[in-house]
């Protein structure tokens, strides 16, 4: 059904770092060899060799530079479903394809009703829907649905892929809805912030902002100078003559 | 936004053929037009024909045509299920006058009368279902403004009324004040796309790179590397640009050819007396009127920029 739960138990999302994040793409590739075998497969590729390779894929790391000058920076920013608490893509689905689990918040296509109409991904502000040309519907992310409850792997394995594969620990998994979870308690000690909450789709799915740098440029401007300078000495012509000697 | 040319077709022709269905409606309820006989039996084919085939060809762009039974089902919440819903619903009174054209000629007027009443309405309802797709998406700001769905009733009225005026001028039924209804439609309906054009040049593009990813708080946002070498589906989608830098060009042509060549065309014709002079006439005008709304449709997706494109280094959207 596409009429949205009015409550969820749980809000199960994920918390990106963007102060660690490197842009290794670890994450995008660890959800793609998951997810072309779990619960989105087939997540087609076309022409994967060829000149113009196309593919579904779940989650996109992005590169932008912020700021300007001495003051500037690369910020490396992943790009994957939000989980929405009320999400447009859910309610536009004319099939009920679409929808969103009241027991944990997770946003979820059937592959088995979507007709592939497309326009739940108009409907997403933050491109998180890819179409399979292959299979003809939306593909989405799962929060690997088929990792996170899977009792037939290592506890510790029990987290989206992205989550596991990321080896700068930039990526948690947790309950949003918890304010004792540990990704709640990450989001309010550093500030996580929501995209463009202007568009009220209230993301579950929180960012981390970088850390502001411990080096600006007024203390740049302090540091000493690093190169000594020539004082004269006997000691300092000592190794001048001894340089000299065995350069020749 | 990319502009399937299935949807555009599927806008169009349904379009009209809804427009055509409630002129004839209004013709046999208000102007003495038989509800049965050559012209309503025409009118109906030719109206229930532009609907079939522009339903049929929104199902093209489906990825699963076989699963479009499936869309009726969530109409308390999407508009393309309502849409659908509607659509369905109104075949039955179409459907039924249509059938009454042979099984049953001379139909009892006032359950023709009722027939006639809700097709009439089922088409406009239809038509407006079909414009709250796109105007209730925030996402895209040209169409999340409350001209959409007027204007996509609009220009099926006036496309409809230029067709019910060639079948009435084909037929030999008084066509005059259809004629001049119609050119006076395609002038507000330009009139109207005039006015739309504007607001969304004028329209605050107030999202930008920075509110979208957040890091507005550092400073200017500008994209170093995007995460894949070769466009995604978001970017084929919903990033097209190719035509934008025509679209003024464009705009020109759909007003032009689509709205005020044959509004003069047929205001000029609609002294004619009906027959075939007048149909010649007001076809060629039916033809010029098709080619404007379908430049007119293919720009409403061209031009439309989704907020998404920001990810991928839009400035504004």
């Amino acid at each position: 059904m596409t009429a949205l739960p009015l409550a969820t138990e749980k809000k199960l999302g994920l918390v990106i770092d963007l102060d660690t994040c490197v842009g290794c793409q670890a994450c995008a590739t660890s959800c793609k060899e998951w997810n072309d075998g779990g619960y989105s497969a087939p997540l087609s590729d076309e022409g994967a060799y060829g000149p113009d390779p196309y593919g579904a894929w779940l989650n996109r790391v992005h590169s932008y530079e912020a700021g300007e000058g001495a003051d500037s920076r690369t910020v490396h920013f992943p790009r994957s479903c939000l989980h929405c608490e009320t999400p447009a893509c859910v309610t536009v689905c004319p099939t009920g394809a679409s929808y969103k689990r009241g027991e944990d918040g997770i946003v979820l296509v059937n592959p088995d009703t979507c007709i592939g109409c497309k326009l739940c991904s108009w409907a997403c502000p933050y491109g998180a829907r890819e179409y399979d040309y292959t299979h003809g519907v939306m593909k989405k992310c799962t929060l690997c649905i088929d990792r996170i409850y899977n009792e037939t792997l290592d506890p510790i394995d029990r987290q989206p892929a992205c989550v596991r594969a990321c080896p700068t620990g930039a990526r948690h998994f947790g309950d949003l809805a918890d304010e004792e979870s540990a990704v709640s308690k990450l989001v309010a000690k550093r500030g996580g912030f929501d995209l463009l909450p202007e568009m009220g789709f209230k993301p579950t799915n929180k960012y981390l902002p970088p850390r502001p740098r411990k080096v600006t440029p007024e203390k740049e401007a302090e540091r000493p100078e690093p190169i000594e300078r020539p004082d004269g000495s006997a000691a300092e012509r000592l190794f001048a003559w001894i340089d000299k000697v065995l350069s020749a | 936004m990319h502009p399937a040319y299935s949807v555009i077709l599927f806008t169009t022709s349904s379009g009209a053929g809804y427009g055509l269905l409630f002129w004839l409606a209004c013709a046999v309820l208000f102007g003495g037009v038989a509800p049965t006989g050559a012209l309503a039996s025409a009118a109906l084919f030719i109206a229930l024909a532009l609907i079939t085939v522009g339903l049929l060809s929104s199902t093209l762009h489906l990825g699963r045509p076989e699963r479009a039974w499936r869309a009726v089902t969530q109409w308390q919440t999407s508009w393309l299920s309502r849409e659908g819903v509607l659509a369905l619903a109104t075949y039955v009174p179409a459907g039924l006058w249509f059938f009454a054209q042979w099984l049953w000629p001379g139909i009892w007027w006032p359950l023709a009368m009722v027939l006639a009443l809700l097709s009439a309405i089922g088409a406009m309802v239809t038509v407006w279902a079909t414009g709250m797709i796109y105007q209730s998406l925030p996402t895209i700001r040209a169409w999340h403004e409350p001209m959409v769905a007027p204007i996509y009733i609009l220009l099926a009225l006036t496309t409809g009324a230029v067709v019910m005026a060639v079948l009435l001028a084909a037929f030999g039924a008084p066509w005059s004040t259809m004629a001049i209804l119609s050119a006076l439609l395609l002038i507000i309906a330009a009139a109207a796309k005039w006015i739309y054009w504007r607001r969304i040049d004028t329209a605050p593009r107030d999202w930008t790179i920075e509110s979208a990813t957040g890091l507005g708080r550092i400073g200017r946002v500008r994209p170093l590397e995007p995460p894949h070498t070769q466009a995604n589906f978001v970017m084929r989608e919903m990033g097209y640009a190719v035509a934008r830098k025509h679209a003024t060009v464009i705009r020109g042509l759909a007003l032009g050819a689509g709205f005020v060549a044959p509004a003069l065309l047929l205001a000029l014709a609609a002294s004619l007396p009906s027959g075939g002079p007048a149909a010649f006439i007001a076809t060629i005008a039916a033809l010029s009127v098709a080619t404007g709304v379908l430049a007119e449709r293919w720009l409403f997706f061209a031009e439309a920029r989704h907020v998404v494109t920001l990810y991928y280094g839009a400035d504004r959207a």
